[in-house]
């Protein structure tokens, strides 16, 4: 399953600490990452604190992951600035919402506006074409990150998640 | 009331290996009065973050100690975040909020502090080991040491006058700020990782 093999790459690459807010197609992933003891997984009261948290990481010598999801790429705007201004590598996993099959239409302005915005503030964005193309994309997005000093944002769409419903969402 | 210059450069008097992050505006300025110093990263925007920084900075280097100063509207921004350290619970980490009740690079206008918002509190009850509001020199003087010693997170409120005073700047540009410190830390490495 995909998130076990984003979990894979993140250790392979070395990553050891995690800021996310708490998203239902992060589940998976939130929880390999509290269970594994050479991580350290931090949770955020908003998406904008990932971004203090990878930049103090990144000061300290230590790699860092982010995740969130796509509404919460609309907190982080204003601090991408001072990821470009300081050329911090930062690498953040957004799942999508409001993009196919979405349900509450109050997710869908963010939804359809993230790619543009992470864009306009400097961040070189990814899409995954299908399931399979989620870990390499991921591999390809830390290496970027880490070897060139870039923001690099991975979003994984809606269809792949698959949330459909509330009933949905809420069962998993 | 004392002065925000004078409590800055006594709490950074004995910073050795101090890891040192600084909110934008007056404290940045402050803590280029007391000293540049190339294990400081003062902020010149990103306002909201400076402890979240400064938890960044702590996780990543759990033998060094982390002083994040910063004002007390920078600090307002990011309220969650003290939840956030509160959890996190690093033992090497203290934030020191310079609370002159004003948000000084826009006008002077006041802050939430002026009407009485308690940020020690708020620490407190997201969980930091140390909070108080200092307003003496000796509560100055006992921070001093326990930014060094007591295992955090610590969190003080130290209020001083509301002064116009000149501008110390330190450098602007971020990827210099950045590469400087990092330099500083983890040594020639630093460059290749």
């Amino acid at each position: 399953m995909w998130p076990e093999e984003i979990h894979r790459e993140l250790k392979a690459a070395g990553i050891r600490i995690v800021g996310y807010v708490p998203d239902a197609g992060h589940k998976r992933l939130i929880e390999l990452c509290h269970g594994d003891k050479a991580m350290r997984a931090v949770v955020l009261s908003t998406e904008e604190e990932g971004i203090g948290l990878a930049a103090g990481a990144w000061l300290g010598g230590e790699r860092s992951v982010l995740l969130m999801q796509s509404s919460g790429v609309g907190n982080v705007i204003n601090v991408l600035g001072m990821v470009k201004e300081c050329r911090f590598p930062l690498v953040t996993l957004v799942t999508m919402r409001g993009q196919e099959g979405e349900f509450n239409p109050w997710q869908v302005p963010m939804g359809q506006a993230t790619r543009g915005v992470l864009e306009a503030m400097g961040t070189v964005v990814q899409a995954p074409k299908d399931e399979k193309d989620i870990a390499p994309t991921v591999n390809a997005a830390l290496r970027l990150a880490y070897n060139s000093y870039a923001s690099v944002a991975v979003l994984i769409p809606q269809r792949i998640i698959g949330i459909k419903s509330f009933q949905d969402q809420t069962s998993r | 009331m004392m002065k925000r210059r004078q409590v800055v450069k006594q709490l950074l008097a004995g910073r050795k290996n101090l890891l040192v992050v600084a909110g934008l505006g007056s404290t940045a300025w402050d803590i280029t009065a007391a000293g540049d110093h190339d294990l400081s990263f003062p902020l010149w925007g990103a306002m909201g973050q400076a402890a979240m920084i400064g938890l960044g900075l702590a996780l990543a280097q759990p033998r060094r100690r982390v002083l994040v100063i910063t004002g007390d509207g920078e600090m307002l921004m990011g309220l969650g975040s003290l939840a956030t350290i509160g959890v996190q619970k690093p033992d090497n980490l203290t934030v020191v909020v310079i609370d002159n009740e004003r948000y000084g690079e826009t006008g002077m206008q006041q802050t939430h502090t002026a009407a009485g918002v308690d940020l020690a509190a708020a620490a407190l009850g997201c969980g930091f080991r140390f909070a108080e509001i200092i307003s003496s020199p000796s509560g100055v003087r006992s921070l001093a040491s326990l930014i060094h010693k007591s295992p955090g997170p610590n969190f003080a409120q130290v209020k001083v006058a509301a002064e116009k005073i000149p501008l110390v700047l330190p450098p602007r540009e971020g990827t210099l700020l950045k590469a400087r410190f990092r330099r500083a830390l983890l040594g020639a490495k630093a460059d290749l990782a």
